[in-house]
């Protein structure tokens, strides 16, 4: 199952045995805390990012500008209006 | 910006709706790949919005549903070895294979325990020692680089008492296979949100061009489901099939290449078994060699046998989209969510399950009956 809520970063954290790189994000949805994997994450967030977070792994980190974007995105596809390369996928 | 609000507010999905409407003017038959997609679109009453012309129907995307039977009784055998500890994701717990679930298994003495994430496991693999801690390990390109990175942890600790039965599935063997078929008619198709995190919306570029399927990524929110279907009532439309990512604050056209590159360091793509749609090429994951030790098949001598279905069950037909739960003689009576029959009532992302939850509940027999 998909968890399709994105949670926020709180921390970030290395663990006992590395210390250079985290490996962990301590996040929260709703007051629902957790200590997540960095493993997958395709950049390490910074406190206050929204991640994707599935299986106890981080799998995407969000941005504000990307999330604006796919906003517009959608207002254009209201509007009947052409979406352009942005949105065309591949 | 909390990048989940903004999707469900309905200055932006009243206007997707308005322009689905205007952009509607015959059947439109769309499958959604992803169970979790099915259930959103319950939850959030998308169906009861849509134009009458919109027709949905659910497909493989459900990695419970799709574990054949054969491979839940293999899990039950694991489980009821002494020794063994099973740490399973919750979903699975259920599932009948031809002889019980692992609930069952659990019922009867066998050691069961819930997890939330594959690393679970290993914890548990830390502080049970004397145990075997076995994991049934399901899921799709979203769950197996979670599942590769917990073997690579696995070995980096030194652990040997943690093994897993390889059960995990990609997502595009199985679509083409659906494609061949000519007898679905579907106009299009909601390719799922965190699958295309993983292996990126490029992934389905040979639908829209060998197939001629127009293609949209979409994500869990009201906005982002009702966006992935303007864009493929537009693509029918202008009779022009192309992968649009309508998700696009979570998946990129490449996907995530650093998950892509755990997970195939740790397995390799293998003939995969699924539950109605049969062996499909080139579908499955196998740990690759240097990883054998990790193999319960191996380590506990798991033989996973064919079997067939339960009797009377369609959940093979309706994982293809050939069927909808209602038309399934179980459905409702030999087979409801506390009674389930089959995989698809069972899993809280199953069709079954999810059409028996938002349906309003049917008349009962005697109160028809009053009926002038």
């Amino acid at each position: 199952m998909c968890l399709a809520i994105p949670m926020r970063v709180l921390a970030t954290q290395t663990t006992a045995d590395d210390s250079t790189v985290p490996r962990e994000a301590v996040v929260d949805a709703d007051g629902i805390r957790k200590t997540v994997r960095l493993d997958l994450a395709d950049r390490i967030p910074r406190p206050g990012d929204y991640v994707i977070v599935h299986a106890g792994f981080v799998i995407r980190t969000l941005s504000e500008s990307e999330a604006r974007a796919n906003l517009a995105l959608m207002r254009q596809m209201a509007e009947g209006l052409e979406t352009g390369p942005e949105g065309s996928g591949p | 910006m909390k990048c989940a609000d903004e999707f469900r507010d309905r200055t932006i999905t009243d206007r997707l709706l308005e322009q689905l409407e205007r952009l509607v003017n015959g059947p439109l038959r769309i499958m959604e790949v992803c169970g979790t997609h099915t259930v959103a679109i319950f939850r959030h009453g998308i169906r009861s919005l849509l134009p009458a012309e919109v027709e949905l129907i659910s497909g493989p995307g459900c990695p419970v549903c799709v574990t054949p039977a054969g491979h839940i009784d293999a899990f039950v055998q694991a489980a009821s070895r002494p020794g063994v500890l099973t740490a399973t994701f919750g979903d699975l717990l259920r599932v009948p294979g031809s002889h019980g679930s692992l609930a069952d298994a659990r019922a009867g003495g066998a050691r069961v325990e819930m997890i939330y994430s594959p690393m679970d496991a290993l914890d548990l693999a830390g502080k049970h020692p004397d145990l075997t801690i076995f994991f049934p390990a399901v899921g799709f390109e979203t769950t197996a680089p979670t599942i590769a990175a917990t073997v690579l942890e696995a070995q980096r600790q030194g652990l040997d008492n943690f093994c897993l039965f390889p059960g995990c599935k990609l997502m595009p063997p199985p679509l083409a296979a659906l494609m061949t078929g000519d007898d679905l008619r579907l106009d299009g198709l909601l390719c799922p949100g965190h699958v295309s995190a993983i292996i990126g919306s490029r992934a389905y570029t040979f639908l829209a061009r060998e197939h001629h399927l127009p293609c949209a990524v979409a994500g869990f929110e009201p906005a982002d489901i009702l966006a992935g279907l303007v864009s493929l009532a537009d693509q029918k439309r202008q009779q022009k099939a192309r992968v649009e990512n309508c998700y696009s604050r979570v998946v990129r056209p490449e996907g995530n290449p650093r998950a892509r590159e755990l997970l195939l360091r740790v397995f390799t793509p293998a003939d995969g078994q699924w539950r109605g749609l049969g062996v499909i090429p080139g579908s499955g994951l196998e740990l690759r060699e240097e990883f054998q030790a990790f193999d319960a098949r191996q380590r506990l001598a798991l033989s996973p046998q064919t079997v067939p279905e339960p009797a009377g069950c369609r959940c093979g037909e309706i994982l293809q989209g050939r069927l909808l739960p209602p038309d399934c003689p179980l459905y409702g009576t030999a087979c409801t969510p506390s009674r389930p029959q089959g995989p698809c009532m069972v899993s809280s992302e199953g069709t079954c399950g999810a059409y028996y939850r938002f349906s309003p509940a049917p008349p009962a027999p005697d109160t028809e009956k009053e009926k002038p």
